[in-house]
């Protein structure tokens, strides 16, 4: 692995993302748009709002950068260029890590678009810091990557990797405790919910909504989603063969 | 004359069907080599194999001296794919330069590959918007960066226009005239002719690996498709 191979592949990755405007105007805008409406869902119902824009500023991120990235990586194995990198000095992490670096990065950006939005304009209160959010926001779009690169391997077309968002994305929101409380469901489903990393992350947004400090609860969350990360890296790095049938 | 490829006995599958019959072959150091034979007969499969992509299930492959696909040769050997592998959403300079990146190599260097096959005057589009001749140019510059030992091109001239086809061929000539060696495989017979030498494969078997001057000779036409033609038979023949 090497530093200056994964920031030029991340630059070449955020190059790519910035010659698709419409991409980029809809990373940006459409999380900060989704908000709005859920204030206007919510209208007068301040608690509630806060409750389900917290969770949601969590949620956007993660399931956008993982249909994002599936796509793009399915893109490198279809059109010959993840052939051709594997022939040259670049290592799998470079790549891998090139990936989560360049869309974490415009996770950050993403992010700090909606929370600024939900904050200053749609008036979100929380007792922690909105830096805490923007922070879970962004590990979770890093998680979406991980998970997306890894999921990528499976499918051979567009069609197939679009089908990977109902069957591993949408169960791991089911179940994340936004719509049932985690400790009010049977417990083969919260013992699910407790395998699935995005439970996590939504516990520390939670955390964050309900205490001014950083809580060891919310801090333990962020490891764990940050080692679920860590985990779907490793499982991507070893779908990438250098050789194929 | 020292080899810079040498395979021997090579046998690959690709699902059930069996695509290259114990192949042996080797390509002298410094020359132009044409691997040539019809669409189907195993030519990207052998190229595959030489670059160190391509599962084999026996036989060995050593490139310059490693075992394909070795890490050394990661930074000796250029690939073309067959498809050119560049990125559509990226100009021809962006990805000359993160090709380049990749060989610790820096814009003048990629600068130079673009000109070299001729899309200076393109550098700053989209290869999203180019011609199909153009687009397989791009990714042979990319693969040109870092002045590679081993240039392995797959059908590199198709789409091309006479005159950038001539011209493409002098540039593998002039590189291998200063050291360089090309493996360049085609369907096309016309291109044959350029080549020192030649590999004719056909249905994952070698059936001819000479200079064209001696297949011409040996098959009794100067015609080279002739000679194919004749030399189709005569392995039939043989076969039989």
């Amino acid at each position: 692995m090497s530093f200056r191979i994964t920031f030029s592949t991340a630059a070449r990755i955020l190059r790519q993302l910035r010659h698709d405007r419409r991409t980029v105007a809809l990373l940006v805008v459409v999380p900060a748009v989704l908000l709005v409406l859920l204030y206007f869902m919510y209208d007068g119902a301040g608690g509630t709002f806060d409750r389900i824009a917290l969770v949601m500023l969590g949620i956007f991120p993660f399931v956008i950068m993982f249909l994002v990235t599936s796509i793009a990586m399915l893109r490198e194995r279809t059109t010959g260029t993840l052939e051709r990198l594997l022939t040259t000095p670049l290592g799998k992490l470079d790549l891998l890590f090139g990936y989560g670096l360049a869309f974490g990065l415009a996770a950050a950006v993403q992010a700090g678009v909606a929370v600024a939005a939900a904050y200053l304009l749609l008036g979100l209160t929380t007792a922690g810091s909105t830096g805490l959010v923007v922070l879970i926001a962004v590990v979770n779009a890093v998680l979406g990557v991980a998970l997306g690169l890894f999921c990528s391997a499976f499918a051979r077309t567009e069609f197939q990797a679009v089908q990977f968002l109902p069957v591993v994305v949408v169960p791991q929101i089911l179940l994340c405790g936004l719509f049932v409380p985690r400790g009010q469901m049977a417990g083969w489903l919260q013992a699910a919910s407790d395998v699935l990393p995005l439970s996590y992350a939504i516990e520390a947004l939670t955390q964050v909504g309900a205490h001014p400090a950083a809580t060891t609860t919310m801090w333990r969350d962020l490891t764990v989603v940050i080692g679920a990360v860590v985990v779907a890296l490793v499982l991507a790095a070893a779908t990438l063969r250098r050789r194929t049938p | 004359m020292t080899s810079a490829i040498e395979v021997e006995d090579l046998v690959v599958e690709r699902g059930k069907r069996r695509v290259l019959h114990g192949v042996s072959c080797a390509v002298a150091a410094g020359s132009v080599t044409g691997l040539l034979g019809p669409s189907g007969s195993g030519k990207t499969t052998l190229i595959r194999a030489i670059v160190g992509v391509q599962m084999v299930k026996s036989g060995t492959v050593t490139v310059l001296g490693e075992p394909a696909g070795a890490p050394a040769l990661r930074r000796t050997v250029g690939y073309v794919t067959q498809a050119p592998s560049v990125y559509a959403d990226l100009s021809v300079r962006e990805n000359a330069r993160y090709f380049a990146s990749l060989y610790g190599l820096g814009a003048a260097d990629a600068d130079r590959a673009i000109a070299d096959v001729g899309l200076a005057g393109a550098a700053g589009q989209l290869v999203g918007n180019l011609s199909g001749g153009q687009r397989s140019r791009a990714s042979l510059g990319c693969a040109m960066i870092g002045a590679p030992r081993l240039l392995v091109l797959d059908e590199p001239t198709v789409g091309q226009d006479p005159v950038l086809r001539a011209d493409l061929w002098a540039k593998f000539h002039a590189l291998a005239a200063a050291g360089t060696t090309l493996l360049v495989s085609s369907h096309v017979m016309d291109e044959a002719g350029r080549c020192d030498r030649l590999l004719l494969i056909r249905e994952g078997r070698l059936i001819g690996d000479d200079s064209p001057d001696a297949i011409r000779a040996a098959a009794g036409t100067d015609d080279l498709e002739e000679a194919f033609l004749r030399l189709i038979r005569d392995s039939e023949q043989v076969a039989a």
